[in-house]
């Protein structure tokens, strides 16, 4: 990066540091990520060995957060069951992303094919997306179970619907923001250079609006998450034995009576964690937005 | 006279650039589908020439077509109408592909030097762009060729990692001459290129372009509504009312002596230096606005505002038709 690359970015972190709770949020969720990814190196404990004399424990020091009906540590199972729920959460936010990019892009630099790309979004958009999900898992679940493992099979399968069914946002955003730089004079100086369209969209355009994608990801990220713990919450995510976040909420809501901190605990984990991803695209948007930065 | 005086040049040679009866007509869509209920005539039947080394002004208030013009030459917009002959070749209707290898030849710099610069790209980048495209020499020696550009420009050749951002006006300004001069072209069409800048930095830029044309043998079109600056820059000046030119002439031919009664308010607005001049200098004030370019007079277009308009030209469009050698007037009272 040169000298002057350095000064847009501290630029925009000037600006992004201004913003307290996102910049709280930031460090919530790399600290999520961090004990997410070393969890089994931060808290040695198998999330699948079964305690049975350590049933229904509660908080103690040995199980900072209590088991569940079989023994199993809760911390280690949420541990676990963040890898799942933000792996989830980030591929499926790159699957719209990239499709919400190039729908929007086509839509927003080809006059000719914005309207039936833009009808299509408007398609996308009327679906009830949880009876949608809940129809494409039931159809395609065995199909890939057999062919990836029932894991990798259903991360595919849900990361898949979850990215195929989200990516409008992202488009209506780039199209509509693809269309006011299309106009800008150094689209027009490009053309006059005899730049051609595929290079005008890569060089001038796509640079251009990644920061409104940026946001769009942020939030996307936070509605895969939700998504994900929903259809867990179901029962139609992962299999029983392989905790997520949602599936921890599921299991975690029959014992809500006696032991509400089994819920409280992935329940609070989601919230938490939604909420400072979603400060984050709000932190990022105001950083990244020469406008709002002037202010 | 006939058109095709109109488009010989001052000594008779083939010109560079050749305008004939150029239109460029905007569709009006209104309503849900989008159906076209009139037309805004932007540039309506222009025909001018440019030849080797010249500076042609075109100037005219905003809104007036001179842009839309000359982003027509370049194939920017869509032309409705006309012939666009550079060299030898047509470009009107070509496809991108068959105009592609002219490109190099005819650049454009831009108004707004903000504008016009992407913000996410180094000046090298900028600067070279247009050699990538086209592929002009090694790899190695973009780097070195975008370095004499600099120079050209006047711009120190350290700044060529920075962005557009850091710059002031001026300076922006000449990094766009200079991605306009990177292919060596021969004609460049500079819109309105000192309009957006301050009066100081004004005078550098047009000194710049100057000294650029005595170098590389640049032909400009020149488009800008300051009659001020133009006398400084221009060969020959074209002035242009709602989409069409109504006179054009040798620079000092039309500064002193304007046969257009639209010409001559203009030139009565233009502030004199001279403060002895300027308290003797008599405006001659037009009434009213432009009409709409989408539903313009009969006749005469600019009938509604001329102080001398008579019955004639509610119904003849007037011609181009010589004033004296080389210079052009269209209007029944010049005739």
């Amino acid at each position: 990066m040169t000298r002057a690359g350095e000064s847009y970015w501290l630029d925009v972190w000037r600006q992004f540091k201004v913003h307290k709770g996102a910049l709280a949020s930031a460090a919530f969720l790399t600290g999520v990520i961090v004990a997410v990814a070393a969890g089994p190196w931060l808290w040695p404990v198998d999330p699948q060995f079964i305690d049975v004399r350590a049933r229904n424990a509660g908080m103690s020091l040995e199980h900072p957060l209590g088991t569940d009906q079989l023994g199993r540590d809760t911390l280690a199972r949420v541990i676990a069951g963040g890898r799942t729920s933000l792996a989830v959460g980030v591929t499926a936010m790159a699957i719209a992303l990239v499709l919400g990019t190039l729908v929007g892009v086509l839509a927003g630099y080809l006059r000719r094919i914005d309207g039936a790309l833009m009808r299509l979004t408007d398609l996308f958009l009327a679906l009830p997306l949880l009876p949608l999900l809940l129809v494409a898992i039931l159809l395609f679940r065995d199909m890939l179970r057999s062919a990836f493992g029932p894991e990798a099979g259903i991360f595919i399968l849900i990361v898949a619907v979850i990215g195929i069914t989200s990516w409008m946002q992202t488009a209506r955003v780039v199209r509509g923001e693809v269309m006011t730089i299309r106009e800008r004079e150094f689209v027009l100086a490009a053309r006059s250079i005899g730049t051609s369209r595929r290079r005008i969209i890569t060089r001038h355009i796509l640079p251009n609006v990644m920061s409104p994608v940026l946001v769009s990801a942020t939030l996307g990220i936070a509605n895969a998450i939700i998504t994900e713990s929903a259809l867990s919450f179901l029962g139609l995510g992962f299999p029983s034995d392989f905790p997520t976040w949602g599936r921890l909420l599921y299991d975690g809501v029959d014992y809500l009576q006696r032991y509400p901190e089994r819920a409280m605990a992935p329940g609070l984990a989601i919230s938490l964690t939604v909420l400072a991803v979603n400060y984050l695209g709000d932190g990022l948007r105001d950083a990244l937005d020469p406008r709002i930065r002037t202010r | 006279m006939s058109r095709a005086s109109v488009a010989e040049g001052p000594d008779g040679r083939t010109p560079l650039l050749a305008v004939e009866g150029l239109k460029v007509h905007f569709p009006v869509l209104s309503g849900v589908l989008r159906r076209s209920v009139g037309t805004v005539r932007a540039v309506d039947g222009v025909s001018f020439t440019i030849h080797r080394g010249e500076t042609l002004a075109l100037v005219g208030e905003s809104g007036c077509g001179k842009t839309t013009a000359g982003r027509a030459i370049l194939g920017l917009v869509p032309a409705t109408a006309g012939s666009i002959r550079f060299g030898d070749r047509e470009i009107r209707g070509t496809p991108e592909s068959a105009i592609r290898d002219i490109r190099p030849a005819m650049q454009m710099v831009f108004q707004d030097p903000q504008e016009s610069l992407n913000p996410r790209m180094t000046v090298l980048d900028i600067i070279a762009e247009p050699l990538d495209e086209h592929r002009k020499g090694p790899k190695g020696a973009r780097r070195g060729r975008v370095m004499k550009l600099l120079d050209a420009v006047g711009l120190a050749r350290s700044v060529a990692d920075r962005y557009p951002h850091e710059f002031s006006g001026g300076q922006r300004q000449r990094i766009g001459i200079a991605r306009a001069l990177a292919l060596r072209p021969r004609l460049i069409v500079c819109d309105e290129p000192i309009a957006a800048l301050d009066v100081s930095i004004q005078a550098q830029i047009v000194n710049l372009l100057d000294d650029l044309q005595n170098q590389f043998g640049l032909a400009y079109l020149f488009i800008s509504h300051d009659l001020g600056m133009v006398r400084h820059v221009a060969d020959r000046v074209a002035v242009m009312y709602l989409g069409r030119i109504i006179e054009v002439a040798f620079c000092d031919e039309i500064y002193g002596n304007p046969a257009h009664p639209y010409t001559r308010a203009l030139l009565s607005a233009v502030p004199m230096p001279n403060p002895e001049v300027e308290r003797h200098r008599q405006r001659m004030l037009l009434a009213g606005d432009v009409p709409s370019p989408s539903n313009p007079p009969s006749g005469c277009v600019f009938r509604t505002r001329c102080p001398f308009a008579y019955d004639r030209c509610r119904t003849d469009v007037p011609h181009l038709r010589p004033v004296e050698s080389g210079h052009f007037a269209a209007c029944h009272l010049s005739e």
